[in-house]
């Protein structure tokens, strides 16, 4: 009896190798960097002309992790002050395309999520007036526009790419979203979400991308769709996008939640 | 009514010492955590060793760069404004001639050079001085087209672009730095300065 649970079991795992293996994965993705936060703290008390802080148990960690944050919230509020929609991110020729196109995520290059082209729909929901699912086809229909512009990461580096797609302002017109709405937020394939403040989701250069290279978007770069915004530092445009929503209620996002800055961009 | 022409004593005023340390606090903090950042990519190929930066990780590092910013521009913009309006700029920093740098250089390094008294700036620390206040104007200007490189286009086009506000940034760092230690061990060949700086006289 026992011994045909275990068999069972062991054909089940073997059936399900992959999927648990993939799971397993991204939890591991997911706790990979929390040593590395704890250590932040750590740091911010021990340091050099900081460690004073240390010894004095007036001020812990939270404290300081608190003010942090709440300096961070007041710069989201300066920086979409100093944001003039109008100002355009340069753009430049394709002969100065970064090849490869660095891949950045998470996780690794291979673990990119693989989404099905017949069965993909992007959901839109929260403050839109048609809240339909859309097909690719549906959204390649739409009016196209590209762009050859730099991508900059947070950790540093920057690469120029092209993408191409439909304008997001047209797309957030199109299903109706209030514009006056503060945010509008992400949700991903490869479990990541975001959110952008209202202002630079109608920037004349934030696209819904669709392509990469005038290619359909590989599935490294974010297939079947990410949205590109020049004006935004890398971990705020999203990939893998499954669903689409506008509130006023502020979503957060992976690395914000962290303690990236929301705004994260020019 | 300056505080100085009642009491001879005091060589620096009280504004001064106050914008001192502050500046100070600003700029440890914002240099242990600006190296942390720049580890994120090392594009000059080498690492800040990890124990001498601030932040932890590079969200923590980036939280304190971007909360003391705040400290160094307002306390900088206050140390200027004072210095402009009580004239200390032009007493303090002024003539300043390249023949009495040398001069002074000279006396400096063959340890001729009068320290009776600490409120007079030779050449040398004149010159010090103001190159130091016009490298973290321009560290400030850099930082500024990384962070928002799309909002100031002339000023990322005079720093040649945003990978070259970087390297600008990352050098004018490292200038405020070399000035941060020949200040220190200044201050260690002549005390008396620190005192100066803490109570005044």
């Amino acid at each position: 009896m026992a011994n045909t649970n275990h068999t069972k079991h062991s054909q089940w795992l073997v059936e399900n190798a992959n999927t648990i293996v993939k799971d397993a994965r991204k939890e591991i993705g997911r706790v990979v960097h929390q040593p590395d936060r704890r250590a932040f703290l750590q740091r911010t008390l021990t340091l050099g002309g900081l460690s004073l802080l240390s010894g004095c148990s007036l001020v812990d960690e939270n404290s300081i992790e608190t003010a942090l944050m709440s300096m961070s919230r007041f710069n989201d509020k300066a920086q979409g002050w100093l944001f003039d929609p109008k100002r355009l991110a340069p753009t430049y020729p394709d002969s100065m395309i970064t090849r490869p196109f660095p891949f950045n995520a998470f996780y690794g290059e291979d673990e990119a999520p693989v989404v099905d082209e017949a069965a993909y729909r992007l959901e839109v929901t929260g403050l839109v007036a048609d809240k339909k699912v859309w097909t690719l086809a549906e959204l390649r229909a739409m009016p196209q526009a590209d762009q050859v512009t730099r991508h900059i990461c947070v950790e540093g580096w920057s690469a120029i790419g092209k993408w191409g797609g439909v304008p997001f302002a047209s797309f957030l017109q199109r299903i109706g979203a209030d514009l006056s709405a503060k945010y509008v937020g992400f949700k991903c394939a490869d479990d990541y979400y975001t959110s952008i403040d209202m202002p630079t989701a109608l920037h004349p250069q934030t696209l819904l991308t669709l392509t990469y290279d005038s290619q359909p978007l590989p599935a490294k770069y974010g297939f079947p769709m990410k949205l590109r915004m020049p004006t935004k530092l890398g971990y705020k445009n999203p990939k893998h996008i499954q669903a689409i929503f506008v509130t006023n209620t502020y979503p957060g996002g992976y690395w914000e939640d962290q303690g990236y800055n929301w705004f994260g961009g020019s | 009514m300056d505080s100085t022409s009642h009491n001879k004593e005091v060589i620096h005023p009280l504004w001064l010492r106050i914008t001192h340390w502050l500046n100070a606090v600003a700029v440890v903090i914002m240099t242990m955590s600006g190296w942390r950042i720049y580890n994120a990519t090392s594009f000059f190929g080498f690492s800040i060793p990890r124990d001498i930066t601030l932040g932890g990780w590079l969200g923590g590092a980036i939280q304190w760069h971007f909360a003391a910013m705040w400290l160094l521009v307002g306390n900088g913009l206050i140390y200027l404004g004072y210095n402009a309006f009580t004239g200390r700029l032009w007493r303090q920093f002024f003539p300043l001639s390249p023949r009495a740098f040398m001069a002074d250089l000279l006396a400096a390094l063959k340890g001729h050079l009068s320290h009776a008294d600490l409120g007079h700036y030779n050449s040398v620390q004149r010159a010090a001085y103001l190159v130091v206040i016009a490298d973290v104007v321009v560290l400030l200007l850099s930082g500024l087209v990384l962070w928002k490189s799309v909002q100031f286009p002339i000023l990322r086009e005079l720093m040649g672009g945003y990978e070259g506000a970087r390297r600008v940034h990352f050098l004018a760092m490292s200038v405020l730095v070399a000035f941060i230690a020949v200040h220190l061990a200044m201050v260690a060949l002549v005390p008396r300065t620190l005192l100066a700086m803490i109570r005044g006289r």
